[in-house]
């Protein structure tokens, strides 16, 4: 079993037009930089993508939106991209807004192998608008149903030849759960590890979900919104 | 005179309890952790994905992979614990975090919450707020009285898209603080200064007005 690959164009292999992929990350945070640096180098175009954030105008997914390459996103929160917003509101850009508690269980269950649950998350807004609602202990809930994705590309901190993943602080976010549910899995990890080189009590995901994994050649770590205080 | 953002972030850090575990919105939520009473101790959570969130970073130390869900750098107090989405959010939708504090553009009298889109406008996306007014029995929100176009947010009906149903408790603003129940407004406290002449006038909902109305203590 060699899950080892050198880069990622060999990473994103089978990579094609018209897919659906999960991106890993919160904002800027977590985000695998490497691998969107190639998608937009080989110009894939009417993506799915299923991530909580679009990035910003000129960093993270948002460099794939600026080339028009997204015809869909599945988010919680646009924020502060500008153009995402504008695609959006201007009907160039399909995007299904879901609240990031049930994107997130959506994307877990998609790699548990449970098909739909039920949250209260959204009863009564229009995220439930077509959904099938039900009271349990008399209170209502809708049914979302679970995402799973043709790749999910996630990044980590440290990884092993054998694909098992450890991410550093909030840089972890949705990447585990994204890690489940595609149908490849690719992880871009700022270091690769020969297998033995983790702890086994602290591996945050398992290597059966990740089919590729590869070292990142730089991580840029953009930072979205410096905030510091004076000494 | 009517509080600034800082005022109301005071007020609403009067109403923490010590043990709790506290999740703050973006905006004037984030500000009360700069308000927290003497003698409490209580623990952040923000729903990217820490427990146990600290104060920004000291210039120069700031780390890309330590932010908060409004994408801020922050630093992680002793004790802290770092997990990923799903985790986070079943400390919320378990109600295991015991006060959620969020910000609005329209609350309702029956405790309607909106606070996300404006069609064919704005749309910023729910990010964690539906998940967290859907599962939080205690939650308040922050806003100031009136939207920057002077029009009151204490509103009988929302007209913007909902983010969550009656489920809004406690409302505190830059003029009161007022609790929602049998679908009306409460004013409990008024800011300092400010007569319950202009609460009313700045209020489109129906309010209920007890005959001794304080002055919120800062």
């Amino acid at each position: 079993m060699n899950k080892v690959v050198k880069n990622p164009v060999e990473a994103l292999e089978g990579l094609q037009d018209d897919m659906t992929l999960m991106m890993g990350g919160f904002g800027l945070c977590g985000i695998p930089e490497n691998s969107i640096a190639e998608m937009v180098r080989m110009g894939v175009s009417g993506l799915t993508c299923i991530s909580n954030n679009a990035g910003v105008d000129d960093f993270g997914l948002g460099l794939l939106l600026q080339g028009k390459q997204i015809k869909k996103m599945i988010s919680s929160y646009v924020g502060e991209n500008d153009e995402f917003e504008r695609q959006m509101l201007s009907g160039e850009l399909e995007v299904d807004l879901i609240p990031q508690g049930s994107l997130a269980e959506r994307c877990r269950a998609g790699g548990a192998g449970i098909p739909a649950f039920y949250t209260p998350a959204g009863y009564g807004t229009e995220v439930a608008e077509g959904k099938e609602v039900r009271e349990f202990n008399g209170k209502p809930h809708i049914l979302e149903s679970a995402l799973t994705a043709d790749f999910a590309i996630v990044k980590a901190w440290r990884g092993d030849t054998e694909g098992n993943l450890i991410f550093k602080a909030t840089a972890r976010n949705f990447n585990p759960m994204m890690a489940m549910a595609g149908k490849i899995t690719v992880a871009e990890v700022e270091e690769l590890l020969p297998a033995g080189s983790l702890n086994p009590n602290e591996i945050h995901t398992p290597g059966i979900f990740i089919q590729r994994i590869f070292q990142g050649e730089t991580f840029e770590k953009r930072i979205e919104q410096r905030t510091v205080r004076q000494k | 005179m009517a509080l600034d953002k800082n005022g109301i972030a005071q007020r609403i850090a009067q109403e923490l309890r010590d043990g709790w575990y506290v999740n703050l919105g973006i905006g004037i939520p984030t500000l009360v952790a700069n308000y927290i009473p003497e003698g409490i101790e209580v623990e952040f959570q923000s729903e990217n994905g820490i427990l146990g969130m600290g104060p920004f970073p000291i210039d120069g130390e700031e780390d890309a992979d330590l932010i908060n869900a409004g994408k801020q750098t922050i630093t992680a107090m002793n004790g802290a614990a770092y997990f990923d989405s799903a985790m986070s959010f079943a400390m919320i939708r378990g109600q295991h975090v015991q006060l959620t504090v969020l910000g609005a553009m329209e609350v309702s009298q029956n405790g309607d919450i909106a606070n996300w889109k404006i069609p064919g406008k704005m749309v910023k996306g729910m990010g964690g707020a539906m998940d967290l007014v859907a599962s939080a029995e205690n939650i308040i929100v922050a806003m100031m009285h009136a939207n920057k176009a002077g029009v009151s947010k204490l509103l009988k009906k929302c007209s913007l898209p909902l983010t969550g149903v009656g489920c809004v408790k406690k409302v505190i603003t830059n003029l009161a603080v007022m609790e929602i129940k049998n679908n009306a407004f409460h004013l409990v406290e008024r800011a300092p200064g400010v007569t319950v002449e202009e609460i009313m006038a700045a209020t489109e909902g129906d309010l209920v007005i007890p005959d001794n109305i304080p002055e919120m203590q800062l």
